[in-house]
């Protein structure tokens, strides 16, 4: 459970800064939803992993529960995030609209006619 | 009484979705509705100032829950100044937005305005972390609408990165709020200062990474080095008035690291005692460097003031770092002073932009009201540089005065004479060009509309503002003191947050932190 767990936070995170380094909206978007997808499973585990237990305190004040702090934790960052990538869609779709195409660097540094960007000397 | 401290921020909440949905097509009710918003909440912020200034902590439990499990706002003096800041500024800037119709020229201005407000006011007053990320957030999305208020390809993709910077300084901070709590157990400040104290070894080096994670979070907000380059291009390509707003939000980042990291991570805390100040230090330093090389570097005027906040944001955080009394009492006036000269730099530098036409920094044709403009701007770039006789020459002095240790006092003192030194090179050469070389230009003077004493007057204001507080150093420095000492005394914040509220906590209640940190 651990290992899967950590595994996929790992993949998922590696993934997500891999692709909010690339210079096109479309990847960096994509980017910034895996990063969230990330973050919104470390914070779940922030709780301690906890298999088939109730998110509350039985009467007789058993200690085993799993913590509930953390799912309305990552409630909030659920919203949240889709609302953020949402306005981040609206943003870069005007961006493209505007400027015909979806390179994320502004024109004063972005290298002459390059189609498939690299670094931009900055 | 104790409710007044939530007013702030319901007023704005309320009112943006009203001038959002029903006065959307009426832009002179929506302008008067939210002009009224606006002074309201600076009505009730110097209520709240005033409150606050007696040195009593008091603290707004939501729903009346008790503190580590409740969400609860707490008004200091350090809060209450930050939210009476908020609201003169935003006044002065919507203000300026409606009376030069920059409001008019995209939607929903004042809704995402108001929803500024609420954000900024609330980030200030909340005293839980986890709450302080929602309020960042509400901050941001509010900002990233004006940001890109009235469109355009530039601004567009200027607010593109910013979007992109700042959702991945959210993403950083939930990191960080998740291994808090896995290490502590709680996220209400008050509580985590306490717990804070008693950590266990095996914790601390996990304390240690969501200190510093929230560290550099907090410094993507406050454009401090190696996090400062979103800002010139976002402060440049916004909507002056916007960015003339903006001029808050890196304080907000300022804020939250003097908040946490001296309540939390602060002296006393054991493993994670002073972590931040071996790193803002130097940061700081460069950060310095970078506005005033900027400065000196722009070739265009808003870029330019962009890299003066840039510096002056460097001055503020290296004052910070020093986490003394003094030093934060320093910063608290600096803070201040360095808010109002961004606004009127930005404010001023709109009209007259406004009027040239051609953002470059070269000589062109005078404009009309040429000599008003120049002394406006000579008054502003002379504040932002830290010149006598205005506020931020005794801004930098009080911070000089304040880094006096024998490891600070070489880099510290060096870095900001020298810094000042450039940013006054750089506002003389773009002042010079702008004003005077522009009346040896032969060319037939365009016809510009002159500048409506309304329009002039928002910019006037927050000169105003600096001059009052040149004129009342005095006082409003023993006011900074006491703030900075209250921020001290953890013990106060603790007790007035966690003991000492009026329904005691339930035997049930008490139970659940314990058993949730052994989970």
């Amino acid at each position: 459970m651990e290992l899967v767990i950590a595994t996929s936070i790992g993949a998922l995170t590696a993934g997500g800064v891999y692709l909010i380094l690339r210079l096109r909206a479309f990847p960096v978007i994509l980017g910034l939803a895996l990063l969230s997808y990330a973050v919104n499973l470390f914070l779940f585990a922030s709780g301690r992993l906890a298999v088939n237990m109730p998110p509350v305190l039985d009467k007789y004040g058993d200690a085993s529960y799993t913590d509930p702090l953390p799912q309305a934790l990552v409630l909030t960052a659920i919203v949240i995030s889709f609302g953020m990538t949402a306005v981040l869609v609206m943003v870069a779709l005007g961006a493209f609209v505007e400027s015909g195409d979806d390179r994320i660097n502004t024109e004063e540094d972005a290298p002459e006619g390059d189609d498939e960007p690299t670094e931009a000397p900055r | 009484m104790s409710h007044w401290i939530i007013a702030p921020v319901i007023l704005p909440a309320l009112l943006a979705p009203v001038i959002g949905f029903v006065m959307r097509h009426d832009i002179s009710m929506a302008r008067i509705a939210s002009l009224t918003g606006a002074a309201l909440v600076v009505a009730i912020a110097t209520g709240l100032a005033l409150t606050a200034a007696g040195g009593e902590t008091l603290v707004y439990r939501l729903g009346d829950w008790p503190a580590p499990f409740g969400i609860v706002l707490v008004l200091d003096r350090l809060s209450a100044m930050m939210v009476l800041l908020t609201s003169l500024l935003a006044l002065i800037v919507l203000a300026h937005a409606v009376a030069t119709g920059w409001d008019a020229r995209g939607q929903h201005f004042h809704a995402l305005f108001q929803f500024q407000i609420m954000g900024l006011v609330g980030a200030f007053l909340t005293g839980d972390i986890f709450n302080l990320f929602v309020f960042f957030e509400i901050l941001l999305i509010a900002s990233y609408g004006l940001m890109i208020h009235g469109g355009g390809q530039a601004r567009l993709r200027a607010g593109l990165q910013y979007v992109v910077i700042n959702l991945a300084g959210s993403t950083l901070f939930l990191f960080a709020l998740g291994v808090l709590y896995a290490a502590t157990g709680t996220l209400n400040i008050a509580d985590l200062a306490r717990v804070m104290e008693g950590i266990e070894p095996d914790d601390a080096s996990l304390v240690r990474v969501a200190a510093m994670l929230l560290m550099v979070v907090f410094a993507v907000k406050a454009a401090l080095f190696p996090v400062q380059f979103w800002l010139p291009g976002a402060y440049a390509n916004a909507p002056a008035p916007v960015a003339a707003l903006f001029a808050i939000m890196t304080k907000v980042g300022a804020y939250a690291i003097i908040r946490v990291h001296t309540l939390v991570f602060g002296p006393g805390a054991g493993a994670t005692a002073d972590i931040a100040s071996t790193w803002l230090f130097p940061a700081a330093l460069v950060t310095i460097a970078i506005g005033a090389f900027g400065v000196l570097g722009a070739r265009r005027l808003m870029p330019m003031v962009a890299f003066s906040v840039v510096g002056s944001m460097g001055a503020l955080l290296l004052a910070v770092s020093a986490f003394t009394p003094t030093a934060l009492a320093a910063a608290f006036y600096y803070l201040v002073h360095s808010t109002f000269a961004a606004a009127a730099l930005f404010l001023v530098a709109d009209l007259v932009l406004t009027r040239r036409g051609d953002e470059r920094l070269l000589a062109l044709p005078p404009t009309v009201q040429n000599g008003l403009f120049a002394a406006l701007f000579f008054a502003a770039a002379i504040a932002m540089a830290g010149m006598p006789p205005l506020s931020g020459f005794l801004g930098k002095l009080l911070v000089l005065d304040a880094l006096r240790a024998p490891g600070q006092i070489g880099w510290a003192w060096s870095a900001i004479l020298i810094g000042s030194l450039l940013t006054i090179l750089g506002f003389a050469r773009a002042g010079s060009t702008l004003f005077w070389k522009s009346t040896a230009v032969d060319t037939e003077a365009t016809t510009t509309t002159a500048a409506t004493p309304l329009q002039l007057a928002p910019a006037m204001v927050a000169l105003a503002m600096l001059a009052g507080l040149t004129a009342f150093a005095g006082p409003l420095t023993a006011q900074f003191q006491h703030t900075a000492d209250q921020l001290f005394d953890r013990g106060g914040y603790v007790g007035a947050v966690l003991g000492a509220s009026p329904p005691e906590p339930t035997t049930d209640a008490a139970t659940v932190p314990a058993s949730s940190e052994e989970n």
